[in-house]
């Protein structure tokens, strides 16, 4: 690859009101990895999770999202980049209520342009996939917390993004459905998919390659950076 | 740290299908298919108002032209008016003779009122109790002239117009409480008993026949002191040359003074009472129109609400790659869809009553074209108007504060 999927220089976010979410935070994340980033509420993760997942914008800094630098992009473009290359899990997996889980993943691909016909087969691949294949016509209601998420999951990964960002995606399960949900992450990343997760649990994060971790917006430990070289860049 | 910056193709966000559009537009109408249904009603009560009012005045207008083409609108009638002096004026007791001798005119019928000769069901009713009703000495030809019918029992003929027979109008039957005509059934005329031996139906024509009692013409001078002179001529015309009748029929009716006849037209107070009752109509449609108002209200209303209640989805539908103007366009087609079902549903309500009301009244039914489209364009636009500034709202919400509501 010649360029990173993932490059942040010198980001700040700075909230109305002088809060600084992020503070001159650089981080380079390559194809293929599989990150932690890790740390206590308000420690800056989510805002991290926001401007990498262009929903949110930087104060100042700039950010290379598979090449692409962000803050030259428009709000079409920027919708267009997180339709192909940004795939999102949430804590609360925000599955429409009442809608089978194939269509639940179906319409998650309504932004790409894909016909109805090519999404729901892209969709049931997507949750045999996530070993979701006897589920389809399930209702969220009708599935287990664990399931909820594996189905966000199909809809994140139905597209084929090479990112995927995922916020506390064990956050609101229990810890065998939780341990189920990680696997299924590791298991798209041996796949070739780019994988960042947020969490505040270090246990999880203990589990992944590489992890990140941040206190107070700036990031205070990269397991695949020297601390030296944090410290030489002023960071720590 | 080194930025490695790479050409990249150009990003352009997918145009969303129609069908898509349509799908996700009537996705907040699947979840909450209660509020959709209610705010939708507001919007078909008003086109439904609408619409009827529309269809219900076309209807009683395509009534009153069918009413008139089996009436005729070639009848005019010529009635004594009053002298100079302001006393009743008379006609010559030839009149109706003379009428008959100008060309154009196919039939004249004459009656002649018989002011002193008031009408009772019985001896035992008090004098000053007339009811309204007036006695008119009638020719022959009267029913063929101004288009009556029976309602039972016959006309005068020959015989007994010489006799103390009568045929009472259509108010009259009724308020003496005269069911129908038959040889037992007698009213007192001016103190003489008659046999009632026909009732008429209404008479769209000549309207004051409905309250009179009719008697032959020789009874009526001999036995109620009728003076002969006939106070209102029916005449049937060439419809062609009506105009020209028109303009001789008060000098032929009244040679020595023309200006003590009122020569009128009935058909022609017939379409004005239509275009009165025309005026109500457009009143009422004013209040369908407020009531159509309020149903966009409604909808404005609503859709306010589902934009606050649905932050999520909308965050949600951000990350996936939903451009502003997408998110604008949902709400706006929720909107759309929601008014295009209030007027869909408005349109076949209004359409209905106006069925039903006009097979009740045994009218033929009319919607015209014109209302149903206006109804559905005037939903459409109120649909756009109430969904603009939700749907703008909508947009505007930043992805990562819609996301952060629970």
């Amino acid at each position: 690859m010649t360029h990173p999927m993932i490059q942040l220089t010198d980001v700040s976010r700075t909230y109305p009101g002088g809060v600084a979410a992020l503070r001159s935070v650089s981080l380079r994340i390559d194809h293929g990895e599989l990150v932690a980033i890790v740390g206590p509420s308000g420690s800056g993760k989510s805002t991290m999770l926001h401007v990498v997942g262009t929903l949110d914008r930087p104060t100042s800094g700039t950010i290379h999202i598979d090449g692409y630098n962000v803050s030259k992009l428009s709000d079409g473009q920027l919708s267009a980049l997180r339709a192909t290359t940004i795939g999102f899990v949430f804590q609360h997996f925000h599955l429409a209520a009442k809608v089978p889980a194939l269509d639940n993943v179906a319409d998650g691909l309504i932004y790409t342009g894909l016909a109805r016909s090519e999404r729901r087969r892209r969709a049931a691949a997507a949750l045999e996939r996530v070993g979701l294949g006897h589920r389809m016509d399930h209702e969220p209601h009708e599935l287990s917390g664990g399931e909820r998420q594996r189905v966000a999951i199909a809809r994140a990964v139905a597209g084929e993004p090479p990112l995927l960002l995922a916020d506390e995606p064990t956050g609101a399960l229990d810890s065998v459905s939780g341990t189920g949900v990680m696997e299924l992450l590791h298991e798209l990343n041996a796949s070739g998919t780019t994988i960042v997760i947020i969490t505040h649990d270090r246990e999880i994060a203990s589990g992944l390659p590489r992890q990140v971790s941040m206190r107070d917006g700036q990031i205070i430990a990269d397991s695949a950076v020297p601390v030296e070289s944090l410290a030489e860049s002023g960071v720590a | 740290m080194a930025v490695v910056e790479v050409p990249r193709p150009k990003l352009a966000p997918a145009r969303m299908r129609p069908g898509d559009v349509m799908r996700v537009g009537a996705v907040g109408l699947r979840t909450r298919p209660l509020r959709a249904f209610l705010s939708a009603l507001g919007i078909a009560i008003g086109i439904a108002a609408m619409v009827a009012v529309v269809g219900l005045s076309s209807s009683s207008g395509a009534e009153l032209d069918r009413t008139l083409s089996a009436l005729g609108t070639n009848l005019l009638t010529v009635s004594s008016g009053t002298t100079l002096t302001g006393e009743a004026a008379q006609m010559p007791k030839d009149a109706e003779a003379m009428i008959e001798r100008i060309g154009p005119v196919e039939a004249a019928a004459s009656v002649g009122k018989i002011s002193e000769a008031k009408a009772y069901r019985s001896e035992q009713i008090p004098e000053a109790q007339t009811g309204g009703i007036n006695t008119y000495a009638a020719s022959l030809d009267l029913p063929a002239t101004v288009g009556a019918t029976l309602s039972s029992g016959t006309w005068l003929n020959a015989a007994t117009e010489r006799y103390p027979a009568a045929v009472l109008g259509w108010s009259t039957a009724q308020r003496l409480g005269i069911g129908s005509a038959g040889p037992d059934t007698q009213v007192v005329v001016g103190g003489v008993r008659f046999t009632v031996v026909g009732v008429l139906n209404p008479v769209a024509l000549a309207t004051d026949l409905d309250s009179g009692v009719l008697v032959g013409w020789p009874v009526a001078e001999e036995r109620l002191g009728f003076d002969g002179h006939p106070t209102t001529l029916y005449t049937r015309s060439e419809e062609a040359k009506l105009e020209a009748v028109r303009q001789v029929l008060a000098g032929t009716a009244n040679p020595e003074a023309p200006n003590e006849v009122d020569v009128s037209r009935p058909s022609d107070a017939l379409a004005a009472k239509q275009a009165t009752s025309q005026a109500f109509a457009n009143l009422l449609l004013g209040v369908g129109a407020v009531a159509l108002l309020v149903g966009g209200v409604g909808v404005a209303n609503t859709m306010v609400i589902s934009v606050l209640e649905r932050r999520a989805e909308i965050g949600l539908r951000r990350s996936l790659g939903a451009t502003r103007g997408q998110i604008r366009t949902q709400f706006l087609a929720e909107s759309l869809l929601l008014s295009a079902m209030g007027g869909g549903g408005g349109i076949l309500l209004g359409t209905a009553v106006t069925m039903g009301y006009a097979l009740y009244s045994g009218w033929p039914s009319v919607v015209p074209a014109w209302a149903t489209v206006g109804g559905l364009a005037a939903t459409l636009l109120i649909g756009a108007m109430a969904g603009l500034y939700p749907a703008i709202r909508a947009s505007r919400l930043s992805p990562t504060e819609a996301l952060s509501t629970p």
